[in-house]
């Protein structure tokens, strides 16, 4: 069969994403010391997984409401009420979802008409600029970069906004470069919305991992901005719960209603047993949070430093679980370094051109690993500088 | 938790961690380690640093037990006199006092089983005060210290978003 001309021209000519291709590279070595994953590598506290297997034990193994358990929306409200002091109605502004990556697909699928334009702030995340193909919408990157700390700015927001952007991707805490937009941030980009019809879907998975005095702060809770904003959250990184597949999406009801319509015949609901885990999640687990946040900052520190040292600049992240130094003084490309990095001294990191062009001359690095791995990891790193000729 | 407290945790994790490095992901000096550290070992908080070695590999013939010791405690001292002379034995690597159907848990390292067992009968069962011995030897490390003996336990891939 010529499956060529049978598959989807739109789906063939997607590219796989370049952290998936780099992870081909690296299984194709032994005795790899990775610092690549984006997943924490704390097991999901006792009390979730307890949970889970009461639910098992019981036979609770149906479907449940398509927007999920009722009772966990009400939980998810309380949580984002407690967080971001915001508040939505459960039962009609919160959707249960696979993960956050669903939460992401739905609303750009809920929003995006064919040509219209979908702002996404880069180096971010892989998978936005796909979705927005994928609805016929067209994605236009927003590069930012080191000297405003990898932050989006409003002027950087303005010189793009035509008459077709319908909405804003705001990845922040930021996967790769850890950058985080504090209150005045948001004020600068709020400003610039409030006056249009753009809807901002802020994806902040990442926000339990915010670092430093200063508490997360959502820009739902900027006013004016509720009305026009999806909030995406989820419990895979704050509560290291990845392979639970479990988001959400927090929205003004005539949104929420049509994302429910997709997620309905897509998806029907998210998994139930993920689900009961969830409200335990939510209501008891606040402390392994903690924990677990106050153990990535430690790390935080430690690697920062680390490549300061080695003479690999470091922007200083302040979320998430990931480092994005510039490796531009080796010479070297981003692919070329991670290639040679594996090959020669069996580290893996990602290159930063997988998260967009801007990404160019610098490498991500997750600190999702035990202070002994980092230790070592850092080692060969500076083995390989000192090959390079550069330290 | 406590900056002091923070360390010391730090320190459980991972003994060899420079000043340096402590002080960093403490968010704090060098010097302010240094002295955080001294004092923790003046007050006897910290009594010493030690590796954690895997015997298995390091010597295939060595020998650990671990034996429950029933004690007559002494008027005057309770345990303590007992314990005491168990712990100053090369062989004994840890004494403790325990609740339950014995007194002492006393963990023992030989280079060979007879070594032990010579041990036992020898040294431990004829010391005064001591009424009785169990002796269990070892057959695996899973875990210890916190640290786990198994290889690979990161099920995670290399690669991921």
């Amino acid at each position: 069969m010529d499956y060529e001309n049978i598959l989807s021209r739109k789906v063939q000519d997607l590219q796989f994403s370049g952290i998936r291709k780099f992870f081909d590279i690296a299984a194709s070595y032994d005795d790899v010391i990775s610092l690549s994953v984006g997943e924490p590598d704390f097991k999901t506290p006792w009390a979730i997984r307890k949970e889970a297997i009461r639910v098992l034990e019981k036979g609770r193994t149906n479907y449940t409401a398509n927007a999920g358990l009722a009772n966990l929306r009400v939980a998810i409200n309380d949580y984002i009420n407690d967080r971001i002091h915001v508040s939505y109605d459960p039962l009609h502004e919160i959707l249960v979802t696979v993960g956050g990556s669903e939460a992401i697909d739905l609303a750009v699928r809920a929003l995006v008409d064919t040509g219209d334009e979908v702002l996404i702030p880069q180096p971010s995340f892989v998978c936005y600029g796909p979705i927005v193909t994928l609805a016929n919408g067209t994605p236009v990157a927003i590069e930012t970069s080191v000297e405003n700390g990898f932050k989006l700015t409003a002027e950087a927001l303005r010189a793009h906004i035509t008459p077709k952007t319908k909405a804003l991707v705001l990845p922040y805490p930021n996967n790769p470069t850890g950058a985080v937009m504090r209150r005045a941030d948001l004020e600068a980009i709020a400003e610039v919305l409030r006056d249009t019809d753009i809807i901002v879907i802020s994806d902040e998975i990442y926000s339990e991992l915010t670092y430093g005095d200063e508490e997360h702060c959502s820009i739902v809770d900027i006013d004016g901005m509720k009305e026009r904003t999806v909030l995406i959250n989820g419990f895979s990184k704050a509560f290291s719960m990845t392979g639970w597949r479990l988001g959400f999406a927090a929205a003004p009801a005539p949104i929420v209603t049509q994302m429910l319509k997709i997620h309905q015949y897509g998806i029907m609901c998210s998994p139930t047993m993920s689900q009961y885990a969830a409200v335990v999640a939510l209501k008891e687990c606040k402390k392994d949070i903690e924990y677990m946040r106050n153990e990535y900052d430690m790390r935080r520190r430690l690697i920062v430093k680390g490549f300061n040292e080695m003479g690999l600049d470091c922007f200083e992240p302040e979320g998430a679980f990931y480092i994005f130094p510039s490796i531009k003084k080796t010479g070297l490309t981003s692919q070329e370094f991670c290639e040679q990095l594996i090959e020669k001294h069996r580290v893996a990191v990602v290159p930063g051109d997988a998260f967009g062009k801007c990404g160019e001359g610098y490498i991500r690095v997750s600190y999702a690993y035990s202070l002994q791995h980092i230790k070592t990891a850092l080692e060969r790193i500076r083995l390989f500088l000192e090959d390079l000729g550069v330290l | 938790m406590t900056k002091k407290e923070k360390l010391v945790n730090l320190l459980r994790q991972d003994a060899r961690l420079s000043n340096e490095q402590l002080a960093a992901m403490l968010d704090t000096s060098a010097d302010d380690v240094a002295a955080m550290i001294a004092e923790l070992e003046k007050s006897g908080m910290i009594i010493g640093y030690t590796a954690i070695i895997n015997e298995e590999e390091f010597d295939r013939n060595s020998v650990c037990a671990f034996i429950e010791v029933r004690v007559s405690p002494e008027i005057q001292c309770g345990y303590d006199d007992v314990a005491a002379v168990i712990a100053q034995y090369d062989e004994v690597s840890s004494v403790y006092l325990m609740s339950g159907g014995y007194d002492l848990a006393v963990t023992i390292k030989g280079t060979n089983l007879r070594d032990v067992a010579m041990f036992v009968t020898d040294r431990l069962a004829p010391l005064g005060g001591v009424l009785s011995t169990t002796t269990h030897f070892i057959l695996h490390r899973y875990k210890e210290k916190d640290k786990m003996f198994l290889k690979n336990t990161d099920e995670r891939s290399l690669v991921s978003p």
